[in-house]
């Protein structure tokens, strides 16, 4: 891209902003190949959707849909389409710089600015947090033994905020240009005056528009896990997932309004002449940095906790025991969790805030060490005795122990300033928070994917192709960044477009092989999908309870009804489920058959997507500077809130005849699970 | 809660060694069960609140930070006007007192003194904004605008903070007037008013702060 736009000359449309034909980069054929290949697919979809007439279908089921469980689905499907893109923007890298020693390369640093830029943006909001919201909203309600989540509406309003800002960021693609800044958009260079161009401003809407979503599902998660829970449910009977979801979202009530400022900061700067983070007129650029990572620090616990949470769930489930140390992983959860906001500096040391100050953090960096090592513990001697299957999420989460420890280890090492001094911006760094992100959320990810599977659609996941890509996923982490540890202790800085170093070249080659592994462990998971799917006769789950679980969503049938429970679980006990299924197995009957209830049930609601509409179009003409689409985009969101506040008939009635049928079906089939006769049913 | 609510809303299983419906009956308060709709959406309203004040807390973070950076410009002691902050504080306080007398209306559900109590929240509301609109106007016309430096960025963005809700608020407010004068008073619509009214009240706590922390400290301190 020129500099010299007439868009950065300051030529403004009043009917079209900034936005021109110049906009579109037709000298760069990578993007516009890609995008051009994106859209075929999408079209080709939409075609065979149209085709089949499934428009109604998907549009009454999904898009509207208010059930906790199919906004999940979705947020899942969104997280892995945006795998997909943020992995293609790893190959572009890890090639470069496989081939960029002595030579530019083939990404002129302009493109490949906003490919290391647009590759952590996505996969840090699109995809760890994406999976992560998309598997507590599916998980929670279900443990928790109720119907739905707090504010089922909002909840569908949360999702395609999310997909909103997803879609913003992925236009930058082809109309105009994505940040070439960092995914934290360190002032000054995000300033105005070097960073002239929209890229910055798709970053910024793209990500106020879905924080806005991710906040409004905390506010959401944290009401469903405090306020509503089955009938006996207290505190310390929770499944541990729901602890480790409280705190995550705690966190995110917490600290997104802290991201939600920063940026608005950052935006006022750029677009009202403002001088928060400018090198003129008073600005102060580490307070910016100060505050991100007042944010950045909590989200990354954000996205780990849930996935503690999984591993738990899995481990407890595989190796037939109760999870060892219950309330001691509660005690460490919480404490990761207050903990969380104290150790925010750490990743500026090199501010020159002085000894005293970094002592401090680095201190409590290195105390946060303690409880995660609780939950290292209490895992293992939940394995300790058991009778373990070794099944593909018990795979990710051995894995997951083994990676997670190493990153936490080269963690510690960082949280010391001195060794930091050295290692700051190197790739040591950035092998470290892969180390973790991909060894800890991303596996943590796919265990629940595959653990949750069945519950969501009725049948388990192909276990070998599942295996196949759990190996090719731990083989190619290990090979693609050990070696980047190996170059951070050599010196070489991250974010290096190409290089001179001799001594660099063979890890950086290694490093690529690392990622063609993954690579073909993702292929092996899409073909894991693909073989279900057509193998689902095979690997149907009848009885709802796949795994011998221990937790109350496998006490409802896969896939549960909408509603979830036709009565709500009575709870007496930690593992609620296992409790149940024991008192059956030993009484050789089920539980008596309640008293069915008709109850009521929200509607389904277009709220959601139409706001997210709305928002769209508000984010895109604010990137652009169309005003009067800014205007028409903010009043259609505002009428779609009054629409839906005017609506008379929120929910429906499910009859307690329907209760009881739907329930009917559901002892059968768990008579027909634990051998009790068919007569014990009735 | 009131025990007369409490009785109302309360969920299944209160033991009867507790009339106030506190938890310390047979099932612990925990044990209940899931919360009735208006535990839960006032709950739920207030996690957002307390939200929003983190937000603040950053721009007030902001402004602590930025406050001496006045770039050779006007500091705070030559800009603020505690006459007109005071009728400011004046018409807000007063707005949450229509407000409050709007609650006290619709528990009384009547309608007409609902609507009275509402219509004169927002012209104090109204008010507020108009006099806020006027110093920030009357700033930028010395000069003095978000521009000049990065203590006045940070003075106009946490005070236009608190203005656009307040405005926000207002069109909230004129939706909930119009909710209760075509539908009246409904169970649904009682929970939106009452979070409306947390949120108006919510506004205040923030000027009281916002009024002590930029304006009584700024017009006190040297430049």
């Amino acid at each position: 891209m020129s500099p010299l736009h007439p868009v950065e000359m300051g030529q403004i449309s009043p009917i079209f902003g900034k936005l021109n034909w110049d906009s579109i980069p037709f000298d760069e054929p990578l993007p516009l190949v890609s995008s051009a290949v994106v859209a075929i697919a999408i079209l080709s979809i939409l075609g065979w959707v149209w085709k089949k007439g499934l428009f109604p279908y998907l549009w009454k089921e999904w898009i509207t849909s208010v059930d906790h469980k199919r906004i999940g689905v979705m947020y899942c499907v969104l997280a892995a389409v945006m795998l997909l893109r943020g992995f293609s923007d790893a190959l572009l890298m890890r090639s470069q710089q496989a081939i960029a020693y002595m030579n530019p390369g083939y990404l002129p640093p302009d493109h490949y600015d906003q490919i290391f830029s647009a590759h952590g943006t996505i996969m840090i909001f699109f995809v760890a947090m994406t999976f992560m919201i998309g598997l507590m909203n599916f998980a929670l309600p279900l443990q928790l033994g109720v119907r739905d989540v707090a504010f089922p509406t909002l909840n569908s309003v949360s999702f395609w905020l999310t997909a909103s800002g997803a879609l913003l960021l992925n236009i930058s693609l082809v109309v105009g240009e994505f940040a070439k800044t960092g995914w934290v958009v360190y002032p000054p260079l995000s300033e105005l005056r070097f960073s002239p161009g929209v890229g910055v401003d798709y970053y910024l809407w793209a990500i106020q528009i879905s924080g806005v979503g991710t906040l409004l599902s905390g506010v959401n998660l944290v009401t469903t896990i405090l306020k509503m829970r089955a009938p006996g449910m207290g505190y310390t009977r929770m499944p541990m997932f729901c602890w480790t979801s409280l705190a995550a979202n705690l966190l995110i009530v917490a600290a997104f309004p802290i991201l939600t400022a920063t940026l608005a900061m950052l935006t006022l700067d750029r677009y009202l002449g403002f001088h928060f983070f400018t090198n003129e007129a008073g600005g102060n650029q580490m307070m910016f940095v100060n505050l991100i990572w007042a944010w950045g620090h909590p989200e990354v616990y954000i996205l780990i906790l849930p996935a503690f949470g999984i591993f738990s769930e899995v481990v407890s489930t595989f190796s037939g025991k109760p999870l060892f140390g219950y309330r001691s992983m509660i005690a460490a959860t919480m404490v990761i969790c207050i903990l969380s906001f104290m150790v925010w500096l750490h990743h500026f040391f090199t501010m020159g805030a002085g000894a005293d100050v970094n002592g401090f953090f680095g201190i409590t960096t290195m105390i946060i060490a303690v409880p995660t090592g609780v939950k290292v513990f209490n895992w293992l001697f939940t394995m300790y005795g058991g009778r373990i299957r070794f099944t593909s999420m018990m795979l990710w989460s051995l894995g997951f122990m083994v990676t997670f420890v190493i990153g936490g280890m080269t963690g510690v090492l960082l949280a010391v300033p001195p060794a930091d001094f050295v290692l700051h911006n190197s790739l040591f760094l950035v092998a470290h928070f892969h180390n973790v992100v991909i060894g800890g959320v991303l596996f943590g990810a796919f265990a629940g994917l595959t653990y949750w599977w069945p519950k969501a659609f009725g049948f388990t996941l192909d276990e070998r192709w599942g295996k196949r890509a759990f190996w090719f996923w731990i083989v190619g982490f290990y090979v693609a960044f050990m070696p980047l540890y190996v170059l951070g202790l050599m010196g070489m800085t991250r974010r290096l477009g190409h290089y001179d170093v001799a001594a660099w070249h063979p890890w950086l080659i290694a490093a690529a092989v690392g990622a063609v592994l993954i690579a073909i462990g993702i292929a092996c998971q899409i073909v894991m999908i693909y073989v279900s799917i057509r193998d689902r006769e095979r690997l149907a789950d009848t009885s709802g309870d796949p795994w011998d679980g221990r937790t109350l969503e496998w006490i409802t049938t896969s896939p549960p009804p909408p509603f979830n429970f036709a009565v709500l679980p009575n709870v007496q006990g930690e593992e609620a489920y296992w409790d149940i299924k024991s008192r059956a197995l030993e009484k050789k009957q089920l539980s008596d058959r309640p008293e069915y209830e008709h109850f009521e049930m929200p509607h389904n609601s277009p709220t959601g997507i139409v706001t997210a509409f709305f928002a769209t179009v508000m984010g895109f003409a604010l990137i652009w500077h169309i005003w009067w689409m800014v205007i028409l985009g903010f009043l259609g969101a505002w009428a779609t809130f009054v629409v839906f506040a005017w609506r008379d008939e929120a929910e429906y009635e499910v009859p307690a005849e329907e209760a009881r049928r739907r329930d009917a079906e559901r002892r059968r089939a768990k008579a027909i699970l634990l051998g009790l006769p068919e007569d014990s049913v009735a | 809660m009131s025990a007369q609510a409490a009785a109302r809303h309360g969920g299944h299983g209160h033991g009867g060694g507790d009339p106030n419906h506190l938890g310390h009956g047979d099932t612990p308060i925990s044990e209940q069960g899931p919360a009735s709709k208006r535990i839960v959406v006032a709950y739920g309203f207030w996690i957002f609140l307390l939200s929003d004040f983190i937000m603040f807390s950053g721009f007030f973070a902001a402004y602590a930070v930025l406050v001496g950076e006045t770039a050779g410009g006007p500091g705070g002691r030559d800009l603020f006007e505690l006459p007109l902050v005071a009728g400011e504080t004046a018409l807000l306080l007063l707005s949450s007192f229509a407000c409050g007398m709007a609650g006290i209306a619709m528990h009384a559900r009547s309608i007409k003194w609902f609507q009275v109590a509402m219509a004169a929240t927002a012209l104090l509301g109204a008010g507020f904004l108009a006099l806020e609109l006027y110093e920030f106007l009357h700033l930028i016309g010395e000069g003095a605008g978000p521009g000049r430096s990065a203590f006045l960025s940070a003075f106009f963005a946490l005070v236009g903070c608190h203005g656009v809700h307040v405005a926000l608020g207002l069109a909230w407010l004129t939706t909930m007037m119009a909710q209760v004068w075509t539908k009246g008073f409904r169970e649904d619509i009682d929970r939106r008013i009452a979070c409306f009214m947390l949120f108006w009240h919510a506004l205040d706590i923030i000027w009281v702060a916002l009024f002590t922390v930029v304006y009584l400290l700024g017009a006190g301190a040297a430049t």
